[in-house]
């Protein structure tokens, strides 16, 4: 008695198909089953169809893009299939920055993951218990994960000026720095300790460190969250048992805290493997910064070269799938018996 | 438990993390707090003030001024920056997007929570992969295609692509809040008669509230904070630039004062950052319920 008023309302969203399979309900009634399965179909038809609009459709145009000669001013007139050609590829491989602009992404994308990573889950530890003041400091840690991008990059950009920021200024007076320090735009840093003579990427850890800073709120969210859901029998046991405050961690905490550790680095990893926004405001892709991301607005706007550009940006995401495919057959497994 | 006057390892070990714990404490408190103030504090500053001394860390009060939030603020036919008007840009950009995304990941969230349909398991995985790509990517055809529909350099095209950008993060918020409302609710609400849709209008959403507040907030920082897209869709028009894409050429503009530049932030930060500390509780339990469950 009920279905015909419940089925009714949603017959409308179900979409080309619910005319033809309409006229056969009338005869039976659906099962709850089948209503399910038309409500949820017709309930995520939304953003289906905004995820394929706006993402899936514009990705397989790129890969086509990539495989055609493309500039920015012929390829309104141009068709969906054009004149077929790898050269954007051998120019992509061939081109000079390439590898070196992969090894700097690879270097960026781990070291700003772990470091967020690592410093979320010490902040996570150190306001693991209450105290006096937690809940303000919880909330201003996460300050640099929700604030601007432009405006925190500025921030950092001024700080560290060679000439107006406070960071040489207060070098000069604490360390004795006789130069001052360009952060930023720095490709080699020369150093002399203990009489070795090396230079350090500077301006690369610089980028670096403003990633681990604006990220590890986001690490630590998540792993306060999971710490705060361990319960607090399995600690006792262990104290009871004589383990000291490290060994607690290491073989209670830690075990329990993996998958969720697991999860970040790979989400943080992705996202920063793509990241453009915080790159580009801070160096410009200069100095030994230019990561993928960069490289690929670049050959978009200065070139105005579409096909190279898809192209490139094509081999980014490939080489990430690949690193991702590598991660899950060695460490997915894992991931999944301990989670 | 004392029974030597010497520490045992287990005492050792207390005491010094005891004590470094509140030198971690200070040390994520200046890193996190250190930057926001020097933000503020060289806004209030003239640019002479801060090139005679750039390390000082305050404001003296003869030299406290707010005549750098006067010219940000100002339109641009007075001379000003015209932030007002980006301001207003921005907002009407990340609420049509906090409302689009609403709109479409509700529906999508409740699905994928509850209907066990065609495909439900693939579902996830597949908006997911909408990060996998990098944002530049789907710039390029983006780019031509909304050139083509004329919405190139227009809020609405800018907030279409936002919303593509943030209903799976929506989808996935939601949906970890909608699987701790237990089933019979919304039994019950079907044996007095209620239909599907009146279901999730009349007893879910009210149930989800604080969810999709959180979620909404998400939403709304998200596209607030935005730059590529902007970059590449509205550069052009300064007419439509949002906050972020205006600081951002405000810096590559020619002699612009770096307090000036300073004030501009403040202005595009305190938006979010009000809205942030208004609902904060909220929102961390919004993005990390489920999290703690993994």
């Amino acid at each position: 008695m009920t279905t015909a008023p419940v089925g009714a309302p949603k017959r409308r969203h179900t979409g080309p198909g619910s005319a033809i399979r309409s006229a056969d309900r009338r005869r039976r009634p659906m099962t709850a089953g089948r209503r399910a399965n038309r409500a949820g179909l017709a309930f995520v038809s939304p953003t289906f169809v905004v995820v394929l609009v706006v993402v899936i459709l514009p990705i397989l145009w790129t890969v086509l893009l990539a495989f055609q000669h493309a500039k920015l001013v012929d390829i309104q007139g141009m068709g969906l299939l054009g004149n077929w050609s790898l050269d954007n590829f051998t120019q992509v491989f061939d081109s000079a920055g390439f590898w070196s602009s992969l090894g700097t992404t690879l270097l960026y994308t781990a070291g700003a993951t772990l470091g967020s990573v690592v410093l979320g889950l010490i902040a996570a530890l150190a306001l693991r218990k209450p105290f006096r003041g937690r809940g303000l400091l919880r909330a201003a840690m996460l300050l640099p994960y929700v604030a601007p991008v432009v405006a925190v990059a500025f921030v950092w950009e001024v700080a560290l000026s060679p000439q107006y920021g406070v960071v040489n200024d207060w070098g000069h007076r604490l360390f004795g720095w006789d130069n001052p320090i360009a952060f930023l735009s720095t490709r080699e840093y020369q150093v002399d300790l203990l009489g070795a003579h090396f230079g350090i990427p500077l301006a690369l850890l610089t980028v670096i460190a403003f990633e681990c800073w604006r990220y590890f709120p986001f690490a630590f969210l998540f792993i306060l969250a999971r710490l705060q859901a361990v319960p607090a029998g399995l600690e006792e046991a262990a104290t009871v048992d004589g383990a000291t405050l490290t060994q607690r961690f290491r073989h209670i905490l830690l075990p329990q805290l993996m998958p969720v550790i697991a999860l970040l680095c790979v989400l943080r990893f992705i996202m920063t493997f793509n990241k453009f926004d915080d790159v580009y405001l801070l160096t410009g892709g200069g100095a030994g910064t230019n990561v993928a991301a960069v490289r690929v607005y670049d050959f978009l706007t200065a070139r105005y070269d579409v096909g190279a550009a898809a192209a490139q940006a094509l081999v980014l995401a490939a080489s990430l799938m690949i690193l991702l495919g590598f991660y899950f057959t060695f460490f997915g497994n894992k991931v999944q018996e301990e989670s | 438990m004392t029974r030597k006057a010497t520490l045992t390892r287990a005492q050792f070990e207390d005491r010094l993390f005891g004590v470094l714990r509140w030198f971690v404490i200070a040390f994520f408190a200046v890193i996190t707090v250190a930057p926001f103030y020097y933000m503020v504090l060289l806004s209030v500053k003239p640019i002479d003030a801060l090139l005679l001394d750039p390390g000082s860390l305050w404001v003296s009060a003869k030299d406290f001024t707010l005549s750098t939030y006067r010219d940000v603020l100002k339109s641009t036919d007075d001379g000003g920056q015209g932030f007002v008007k980006f301001l207003l840009n921005s907002a009407l950009v990340s609420i049509g997007t906090v409302i689009l995304t609403l709109l479409a990941a509700v529906p999508g969230a409740y699905a994928v929570s509850r209907l066990k349909f065609f495909g439900h398991r693939q579902v996830s995985a597949l908006f997911l992969a909408v990060y996998l790509f990098p944002a530049t990517l789907l710039a390029v055809p983006l780019f031509v295609i909304f050139a083509k529909l004329g919405l190139s350099s227009s809020l609405v095209g800018l907030a279409i692509v936002y919303v593509a950008q943030t209903v799976p993060v929506a989808i996935y918020m939601l949906k970890n809040y909608l699987v701790t409302i237990p089933p019979s609710i919304e039994e019950a609400a079907a044996i007095d008669g209620a239909g599907r849709l009146q279901t999730v209008r009349k007893v879910i959403l009210p149930l989800a509230l604080p969810s999709l507040m959180a979620t909404g907030l998400y939403v709304f920082m998200i596209a607030w904070n935005e730059f590529l897209f902007a970059l590449l869709f509205l550069a052009a028009d300064p007419e439509k630039w949002t906050v972020s894409l205006g600081l951002a050429q405000l810096s590559n503009g020619v002699e612009v004062p770096k307090t000036i530049l300073m004030a501009g932030s403040v202005v595009l930060t305190i938006p979010v950052v009000l809205l942030f500390f208004a609902a904060e509780r909220m929102l961390t339990e919004g993005l990390t319920s489920g999290a703690d469950k993994s």
